[in-house]
């Protein structure tokens, strides 16, 4: 409850976040006016919607719910001209465990939220839309509902915007509490009323059988924010200074979110200078980089990276986790992913197969249960480590768990098979002696994880 | 090499075949001779794509710079295989595609699909009912491993619940392929199954306030993969490796659904739907599957009877058929009436319509028996066969328009004889002290009825499943029927009795087989010409054209 | 029928329905959380209510009250407290946290899985359940008390916590 207050580091770029925290900053329409609010959808609004379009596939704008596609290529499935209406998504069901960033643009800045998300249709000639909130931000769907009235009383939204003809209503739709309803076609369903069971791709292409089976865009809240600075800035120039949210959690002295561009930052910066450092006398074990479901990268692990030199070479660099940068490439060439941005800090007092309980027992309780292998595997993998650290390991485990996990990622209908199966691949790939070490420690139970 | 523009080159497993354009890959597999194991696939039904177990691996051809495929040594287009295993139920071939259904990735994918599905299932298959013609059983032999690593505990679900009427559930063998799922809301058009809860805790349910008691209900047990959805009629009354399947028509509507009988030791134990896209596609009504436990009824008639005074007493065959023929012998033409059923076979129909020839009589028709039809299966006419009583004579085109002068004629005693096959007089309207004033009433039938009671000749003869025959459906087509059981005691085929009451009134007529009976029978109706029992085969013949009564297709 | 919907609810329903002109059944999960902000909780009637408004079959209402974990079929206490158990708040203290609730609370603890009853005061005033994720991993252990949310919330705070909760 300790109300902290959270001021930008020196070395951070602002620009998503450049109003959160901000002194004097309130969340109405108003104080976002007076900042220069909507300048950008009415330069949007008198461009060619397809030009944005091009901005976008020029500005290699990733998405920011985890998977990191470029955005502009999924625009770009959407043909102009089409019969079928289009619609447009915003995934605000943010629940990848170690992300915290979505919640703060909608509680402090949700007009930039639907700035971005206005132009956006705009873009993809989308007349009607929905933020899909999560649940648990009651409040967060009480603020978007109130900006969204606000942006109805100025003309940003309803018939004839700005006096463009654009005609446009965006609803909020407030899940429920799972976790699958950030996968794109889990979302659909969900918002259809059915089972947020994830659709096999092909045929159920979003952008081509979307939502009622009509073409449909779903991006993440964050990507979003980024359409209205591409649309500000140019996509040529956002492509060179573009910005990426991060939020640290875990073993730092200082857990925060925070803002760089992409890149701008390696894991040892955002840890120490950032964030503080560790707690005394503690030294660094793990980083989970991408939320949960990123492969956990070891402290004591080298890490061979080809960078490209300015020169245009590549060059392959041997390095520390300390010294990674956290950007898409690099951190997949890692073997791990930059996922949602959310970094989770281990240091040496953790426990790896605990902690690895506590992310199978996620997973098992979010597995929407459709699809054979996740089903079974991920609460399977969950009961192998509760009991491994209830005293009742065997010497076997660390093989099952490694047979299951292989046996679930690659073959799902959707991510989260990989999602449920990495963190257990990884954390036996880099700490396999703790888990031969767990699995001997007979008879020595450990209550802590038994929810 | 170029095919033609409707068939497109696919290599499976090394080998190159050619398929129809938008066959579906798992199909495609099947017609190369490579089985491709599944659960939730049904090529009847929508393909969700969540039981995993048909995981194969699917390639693209290569295409070079020009953006063309390139082709290798034989002149085929080589394959740029994907590294991710592909479901294989929901998608078409397309030109050049490669697919290996036995590769080791494939393998292990079964494997461990196999693996997973029998973690939390029971395995207890020596009680399962479901054991002989369960997929996960057959499968596991064929792509499981015998040694199980799980060692915890399996998660608990309901276990007997009475889903509906005629439908037990056991949620601990449900694979939650969603079949029954798809075919309640896609099929039965009555979406009342669902699944509750998540995860590995997910179980199949209906709504207490709507359970599942469609008419088509007994379907799900049917296209269940495994012991969950079972039959209430028909679970632990036989191991269905006993049974034997005999092939034959349902009969209780005129749309002749294709069905297998399952009998044991002339008992029948159920009937299952048989797969005709002309006909019922792969599903059949409840009330026409259950239709058939008459049959094993212990009132059966089994025994000729002749009236002597009040008492109806046992007699032979030959002395019954004697007394039949020397009673219709003491009437003339009119004063006879013949009423017969739709759902007597053609041939025992064909030889009924000599009889009246033979004895002169315009007195002959059908009773209709009509219902509520529906827009899946079910038929307004609920006797299977009123297309070949008109089409044999027997009735008109309004069945069952003679009936009312034939009551009639009954009271006012101008008729003084009927022969009524299959039918109880009660339902036109006759009561039991106005048939026992007939001087004759032959009767054919199964089971005691107002009219075998006041029958002067009692003829015992078969239901549906103890004969061989051919029936006209309400779309026209001619389909067989077949002998699953004997029927039992003395009682015999309706044809042979037909034909020996025939014979009885004119000497002999040669007919020995019902082959014989068919014969003469289309060398008499035009649009029989040239058939015969064995080319109609299982799947039947569309003889006339569809009426428009005709179900909606499905 | 015991259970009333009153009329502003009913136009609250009808409001929101209007928000899917392309399909009634996107109303499903609006109309639950109406009604489960209105009653407490989902009552089986409110199952059907749901289905019939919305021209569906019952099952399919029921489909979705049991897969999101938000909703309950039974009344929580008064005051309804969800602690997340995720990875973050977990590692700052998330497990002791919903210990320190049940013990203030007077709470008897309980396997609480996916699905099981809530756990609940004597008095019913107080109901708890560990919830995934809250996503605000950065301030664990979080909670939120009703409709209202806490960060970095220590252990010692927990009475006067609750205090605010009568």
């Amino acid at each position: 409850m300790a109300s902290t207050t959270r001021t930008a580091h020196p070395r951070e770029k602002r620009v998503i976040f450049k109003n959160i925290d901000r002194p004097g900053w309130t969340n109405d329409i108003g104080c976002y006016l007076q900042d220069g609010g909507y300048e950008d959808l009415k330069k949007a609004i008198a461009m060619n919607p397809q030009d944005i379009v091009t901005e976008v596939k020029t500005s290699a704008l990733r998405g920011r719910g985890g998977a990191g596609f470029l955005c502009g290529v999924k625009w770009g499935f959407i043909k102009p001209g089409g019969s079928k209406p289009v619609y447009l998504i915003c995934n605000a069901d943010e629940s990848e465990p170690g992300t915290f960033k979505d919640r703060y643009i909608i509680h402090q800045d949700p007009h930039q939220l639907l700035e971005g998300m206005i132009i956006s249709c705009f873009a993809v000639n989308a007349r009607l839309a929905y933020i899909y909130i999560r649940g648990e931000f009651p409040e967060g769907a009480k603020i978007l509902e109130r900006a969204l009235a606000e942006a109805r009383e100025h003309g940003f939204l309803g018939k004839n915007i700005l006096g463009s003809g654009f005609d446009l209503e965006i609803y909020v739709f407030r899940g429920a509490g799972a976790y699958i309803c950030g996968e794109e076609t889990g979302l659909i369903e969900s918002m259809e009323g059915k089972r947020p069971y994830p659709r096999i791709k092909p045929p159920y292409f979003p952008a081509v059988l979307g939502l009622y089976l009509c073409p449909t865009i779903v991006n993440n809240v964050e990507t979003l924010c980024n359409v209205k600075y591409i649309v500000r800035m140019g996509g040529a120039e956002y492509a060179k200074v573009g910005t990426r949210v991060l939020c640290v959690s875990g073993d730092v002295q200082r857990p925060c979110y925070c803002e760089f561009e992409v890149g701008g930052i390696t894991m040892g910066e955002l840890i120490y200078d950032i964030c503080g450092g560790l707690k005394p006398g503690r030294t660094l074990k793990a980083v989970i980089p991408g939320g949960s479901s990123a492969k956990v990268m070891s402290a004591k692990d080298r890490y061979k990276i080809k960078t490209k030199q300015p020169d245009g070479t590549i060059r392959e660099n041997e390095m520390g986790l300390e010294d990674v940068p956290i950007d898409f490439e690099t951190l997949a060439a890692a073997g791990s992913m930059a996922g949602s941005g959310g970094v989770i800090v281990m240091d040496d007092t953790r426990d790896m197969v605990w902690a690895l309980n506590n992310i199978n027992e996620f997973y098992a309780h979010e597995s929407c249960g459709q699809c054979t292998p996740c089903r079974e595997g991920s609460l399977w993998m969950k009961k192998i480590t509760a009991r491994m650290l209830h005293g009742g390991g065997v010497p076997e485990d660390s093989d099952t768990l490694k047979r299951v996990a292989d046996n679930i990622a690659g073959r799902t209908i959707c991510a989260f098979g990989e999602a449920c199966a990495w963190p257990t691949q990884s954390f036996l790939d880099k700490f396999p002696e703790e888990f031969v070490a767990t699995a001997k420690r007979m008879g020595n139970g450990n209550g802590s994880t038994n929810h | 090499m170029s095919a033609p523009s409707e068939l497109l080159n696919v290599q499976i497993d090394g080998i190159w075949h050619q398929f129809q354009k938008g066959t579906r890959v798992i199909e495609a597999c099947a017609q190369a001779g490579k089985f491709v194991p599944h659960y939730c696939y049904h090529p009847k039904l929508s393909s969700p794509g969540n039981c995993r177990m048909c995981l194969i691996e699917i390639g693209m051809p290569k295409l070079g710079p020009d953006r063309k495929p390139e082709t290798g040594t034989d002149g085929k287009p080589l394959i740029n295989w994907i590294p991710r295993p592909q479901i294989s139920c929901a998608q078409d071939i397309s030109e050049g595609m490669g697919i290996r259904t036995e590769s080791p990735m494939v393998k292990e994918c079964r494997n461990g699909v196999m693996e997973f599905l029998l973690i939390n299932h029971p395995l207890d298959c020596p009680i399962c009912d479901q054991a002989g013609e369960c997929q996960l059983q057959e499968y596991s032999v064929e792509f499981g491993t015998a040694g199980s690593r799980f060692l915890e505990e399996k998660v608990k679900k309901p276990k007997r619940v009475e889903i509906g009427p005629r439908v037990t559930l056991d949620d601990e063998r449900c694979i939650l392929c969603s079949r029954c799922i798809r075919f309640m809301k896609e099929v039965a058009h009555d979406d009342v199954l669902g699944f509750v809860s998540r995860g590995s805790h997910t179980y199949l349910t209906a709504h207490p306030d709507r359970l599942l008691d469609s008419n088509y209900s007994l379907n799900t047990v049917d296209i269940c993969p495994v012991g969950a959805l079972t039959s209430s009629d028909f679970r632990f009354k036989m191991r269905v490796w006993f049974l034997k399947e005999t092939k034959s028509i349902c009969t209780s509507c005129a749309t002749g659904c294709n069905t297998i009988i399952g009998t044991r030791q002339n008992q029948v134990f159920r009937q299952t739907p048989r797969e005709n896209d002309a006909v019922n596609s792969a599903w059949m009504c409840d009330y026409g599957r259950l239709n058939y436990h008459y049959v094993n009824s212990t009132d059966r008639l089994q025994t000729p009877q002749i009236r002597e005074g009040q008492e109806l007493v046992n007699t032979t065959w030959n002395s019954a058929l004697v007394k039949a023929g020397e009673e219709l012998k003491q009437f003339s033409k009119d004063g006879i009436a013949v009423v017969a059923s739709a759902k007597m076979t053609n041939e025992e129909l064909w030889l009924t319509k000599n009889l009246t020839e033979l004895v002169g009589t315009s007195h002959c028709d059908i009773i209709p028996r009509s219902g509520a039809a529906d827009d899946i299966l079910m038929s307004a006419d609920r006797n299977p066969n009123t297309l070949g009583a008109q089409l044999i004579g027997l009735t008109g085109e309004k069945p069952g328009l003679r009936l009312k002068d034939i009551a009639e004629g009954v009271r006012s005693g101008t008729i003084k004889a009927v022969l009524a096959l299959g039918e109880d007089l009660t339902q036109i309207g006759l009561q039991a002290d106005e048939l026992k004033k007939l001087a004759s009433l032959i009767v054919l039938d199964i089971l005691p009825t107002e009219t075998t009671r006041s029958a002067t000749v009692l003829l015992p003869s078969s239901a549906f499943c103890e004969k061989r025959g051919s029936m006209i459906n309400i779309k026209g087509r001619l389909q067989r029927l077949h002998r699953a059981t004997q029927p039992p005691g003395a009682a015999r085929d309706d044809w042979e009795i037909v034909r020996d009451l025939i014979q009885k009134l004119t000497g002999s007529n040669g007919i020995y087989l019902i082959e014989d009976v068919f014969k003469q029978m289309t060398d008499s109706i035009p649009d029989m010409n040239g058939l015969s029992l064995s080319r109609i085969g299982d799947k039947g013949v569309q003889l006339v054209e569809e009426t428009e009564e005709a179900p909606a297709a499905i | 029928m015991k259970m009333e919907m009153p009329a502003e609810l009913q136009s609250r329903i009808d409001k929101v329905i209007t928000e899917y002109p392309v399909s009634k059944r996107s109303a499903a999960l609006p109309l639950l959380h109406l009604v489960q902000e209105h009653f407490g909780y989902i009552e089986d009637e409110a199952i059907s209510w749901i289905a019939a408004k919305l021209e569906l079959e019952p099952i399919n209402v029921l489909e979705l009250v049991t897969f999101y974990p938000m909703f309950r079929r039974e009344p929580a206490g008064k005051h309804h407290i969800r602690v997340c158990r995720t990875l973050s708040c977990a590692m700052a203290g998330g497990y002791e946290l919903l210990d320190t609730f049940c013990k203030h609370a007077n709470i008897s603890r309980q396997e609480n899985g996916h699905g099981a009853h809530l756990l609940k005061s004597q008095d019913g005033k107080y109901s708890i359940e560990f919830v995934e994720c809250l996503a605000s991993c950065g301030f664990g252990p979080v909670c939120m008390i009703n409709d209202d949310f806490y960060e970095s919330v220590a252990q010692d705070e927990v009475p006067q916590l609750l205090g605010k909760y009568q």
